[in-house]
């Protein structure tokens, strides 16, 4: 612990520890009110264009594999209970413990990543890539590809979140391998940690919209 | 608001200031140094400036004869576009907050930096990176789509280079994003020990509502932008009518940014004009509280009135009503504000340096800007006003008349402040004057333009209607000497100008406890504070 004692200290421009964790913890929040902001204009665009097209989003989200986001969602809910259990550990100093719970969400988020990569490739391979060999035989293929547009657009915003979480947990990952967090000082756990939920978060609702509404 | 201020002594400072600690590039470039920073964005936004006001000027030159002599249409298409895209996003958004709100919030709170300095530097080199990209935009060819960018003209008709304007726009977003999560982190966390919410300066509740909006707001254009981008560049999205998409979708999301951006321009201004207007009257602003709530009440009506843009549109009679009502609503807080800084001038004690003549033509533009925004609410009028002239002059009062007026009054009330030396009051008192009289020559004869019905953003007009075009462009020749005359003072000043006390203007607020200019850590000891904003009343005698 005579390491991490070194990054107590708070920066010069707060008062004391106590300050910096309690203005990190706004700053997240703030950011993630962005987050929501940012793919909140995704979810309103996808759904005017649903409620202008129900037959064809409906007869649309039938294409999309339900088999592999069904995984993808349990994997990545798993990773969040991991992450969740990282920051319990961080908190209480056990070193080791945090950095396999870090190790087994980075894991999991690049199981997630790859599941998907193969998802696309299965996409493609059914010529449902809009613009490059899109093929529908029904009606209304025009408003089909539109809604393969939105899922690739959010599954793809959704995916590059997913990989910038990937690389923040592997680097407090490594911090912590360092032994530089403990009680007193575990804030980019906690952090990163709102973050991966927030991205988890919004997968929960990308996966009904676009995989399971009116499938049946 | 008086307060213990240990060190800080109403001489002249001759020890070590943020200014002197350092010359190379590295101690700018790499500053961590809110008030620094907050000069990288002055000397950034200053550049911008010229830029988007050489075009204007280019604009109104060619709009002195009916027929478009000097220039092109597809140039003249160009001009309007690039100075639309400069002025908002690269200058009146950052204008105030990003250079005297860096500057100001810390030591206004009584904070040696803002919350997260690393983020407020990437700010700036992000801000410059989408200032580059404009840049290269308008090198490569220019775009022609009007600052707004509407669907399907930016998406599939347009050859001119909307994908890097829109990619400019997008990363300039992500600095006003992280500004405005600095301030409202800083304002929260890190207030001196007595600085209590209802204690701070209304320039800080301007920052507080301000970052707000930037926080809220701005993520949804930089997704639209990207969506607008992607559409533009693959041919499918959901703007396109042509398979099946909504060109109205894109103007909601725009404006559901856009026209709270106003707000982050004109909001600002409301608070340096507080802080003048009560410093030179030796007066308390009328009712504080009531200021704080407008405020706030402001940037949260904001939120809710961007139909008001699209009344024309084909938006639903309902929401065309809905948005209507909500427009007018905003003029209550917005009245609220100007009644009671005419209420705290009356039977004031009132000196007329120049940054008081900048706030007080700040609030005579604004009320003119405020009453004729009215006028486009009414849906009925605005079928008729809309497009026209009329809502070029009344954007201008808000955006160049008030919110300018008040970045220059701000600019030169905190002048000794920031670089130590006083301004040449006489120039400045000129300056104020011509830049007050060219405006109103500029845009006053617009409103009679829109209601005589010549519509924006053409570049020829029937020859009935040269009188009031001249009229202007004499006006804006009149502006130009008003803007140009402080960059030449006042850069004379900062080598030739007197040195500046701590406190030239016998101010309250804790900025002016501290040295000018302040040490790097702003104060030698943190301040604690006793008392009221504004105790004005509460000192017998005053500087």
């Amino acid at each position: 612990m005579a390491e991490h004692a070194a990054t107590m200290a708070h920066q010069h421009q707060f008062d004391d520890a106590e300050q910096q964790r309690s203005a990190a913890n706004l700053g997240i929040w703030l950011f993630l009110a962005t987050e929501i902001l940012f793919f909140g204009v995704l979810f309103a665009a996808y759904a005017i264009t649903r409620v202008r097209f129900p037959d064809a989003f409906a007869a649309a989200s039938r294409l999309t594999n339900l088999p592999l986001a069904g995984v993808n969602t349990a994997v990545l809910i798993t990773s969040s209970l991991s992450m969740a259990l990282a920051v319990h550990t961080a908190r209480h100093g056990a070193r080791r413990a945090t950095v396999g719970w870090l190790s087994l969400t980075v894991a999991l988020g690049i199981a997630f990543l790859c599941i998907k990569a193969v998802e696309y490739r299965f996409d493609f391979l059914e010529h449902l890539v809009p613009r490059l060999d899109f093929r529908y035989e029904g009606a209304q293929a025009d408003q089909v590809e539109l809604f393969f547009y939105m899922y690739f657009f959010i599954t793809g915003v959704h995916a590059l979140h997913v990989l910038i979480g990937v690389g923040c947990i592997a680097t407090i990952a490594v911090m912590a391998s360092h032994d530089r967090f403990g009680p007193s000082y575990y804030t980019p756990v906690d952090v990163v940690g709102l973050y991966w939920h927030l991205v988890d978060v919004i997968w929960l609702f990308v996966f009904p919209i676009l995989y399971l509404v009116s499938r049946s | 608001m008086s307060s213990v201020v240990i060190g800080a002594d109403e001489n002249i400072a001759s020890h070590e200031n943020y200014l002197s600690s350092g010359w190379n590039w590295r101690s700018w470039l790499l500053t961590l140094d809110h008030k620094r920073i907050g000069i990288l964005y002055v000397v950034t936004i200053t550049l911008l400036f010229g830029i988007g006001g050489a075009a204007a000027a280019l604009i109104r030159l060619d709009l002195l004869t009916p027929h478009s002599q000097l220039v092109s249409i597809e140039t003249y298409n160009k001009l309007f576009t690039l100075h639309g895209v400069i002025m908002v996003w690269f200058f009146l958004i950052p204008s105030i907050p990003a250079t005297l709100g860096n500057f100001l919030v810390p030591l206004m709170v009584g904070a040696r930096d803002l919350a997260f300095p690393r983020l407020n530097l990437l700010s700036w080199y992000l801000f410059v990176f989408g200032g580059l990209f404009t840049i290269y935009a308008l090198l490569a060819g220019g775009v022609d789509t009007g600052w707004t960018m509407y669907s399907p003209y930016s998406t599939t008709y347009s050859t001119s280079h909307v994908f890097a304007v829109a990619t400019g726009v997008f990363i300039a977003g992500f600095s006003s994003i992280l500004t405005g999560l600095n301030f409202i982190v800083t304002i929260h966390e890190m207030r001196a020990p007595g600085m209590t919410w209802f204690r701070l300066p209304l320039f800080i509740w301007s920052m507080y509502a301000t970052s707000l909006i930037l926080v809220l707001a701005t993520p949804v254009l930089a997704m639209t932008l990207m969506l607008m981008g992607i559409e533009r560049t693959f041919g499918i999205g959901v703007f396109d009518p042509a398979l099946g998409g909504d060109p109205l979708l894109f103007q909601h999301l725009f404006w559901f940014y856009s026209h709270p951006a106003v707000y982050i321009m004109v909001v600002p201004a409301m608070g340096v004009a507080s802080e003048i207007i009560s410093c030179f009257c030796r007066n308390p602003v009328f009712g504080y509280r009531f200021m704080a709530y407008a405020i706030l009440a402001i940037a949260a009506f904001g939120f809710v009135v961007w139909g008001h843009h699209m009344f024309v549109s084909g938006q639903s009679a309902y929401a065309g009503t809905v948005f209507s009502l909500l427009t007018f609503l905003v003029s209550v807080p917005s009245a609220i504000k100007v009644f009671n800084w005419t209420a705290t001038l009356y039977k004031a004690h009132v000196t007329f340096y120049a940054p008081m003549l900048y706030a007080l033509g700040f609030v005579g533009l604004f009320t003119i800007g405020g009453l004729t925004g009215l006028f486009l609410a009414s849906l009925g009028l605005d079928v008729q006003l809309h497009d026209t002239y009329f809502v070029v002059a009344h954007f201008h009062y808000i955006m160049v008349g008030a919110a300018v007026m008040a970045f220059f009054g701000g600019i030169h009330f905190w002048w000794p402040k920031i670089t130590g030396r006083m301004y040449p009051e006489g120039w400045a008192r000129f300056a104020a004057i011509l830049t007050f009289i060219g405006f109103n020559l500029t845009f006053f004869p617009q409103f009679i333009l829109g209601y005589l019905g010549m519509p924006r953003r053409y570049p020829e007009y029937p020859p009935e209607f040269q009188v009031w075009n001249v009229l202007s462009s004499a006006g804006s020749s009149l502006l130009v000497f008003g803007y140009v005359l402080p960059l030449a003072y006042l850069l004379w000043s900062v080598k030739y100008g007197a040195k500046a006390p701590a406190n030239p203007w016998g101010a309250k607020g804790l900025e002016w406890q501290t040295e000018s200019p302040p040490p790097t850590l702003n104060f030698h000891k943190t301040p604690i504070v006793t008392e009221e904003a504004y105790a004005y009343r509460t000192e017998s005698a005053h500087g």
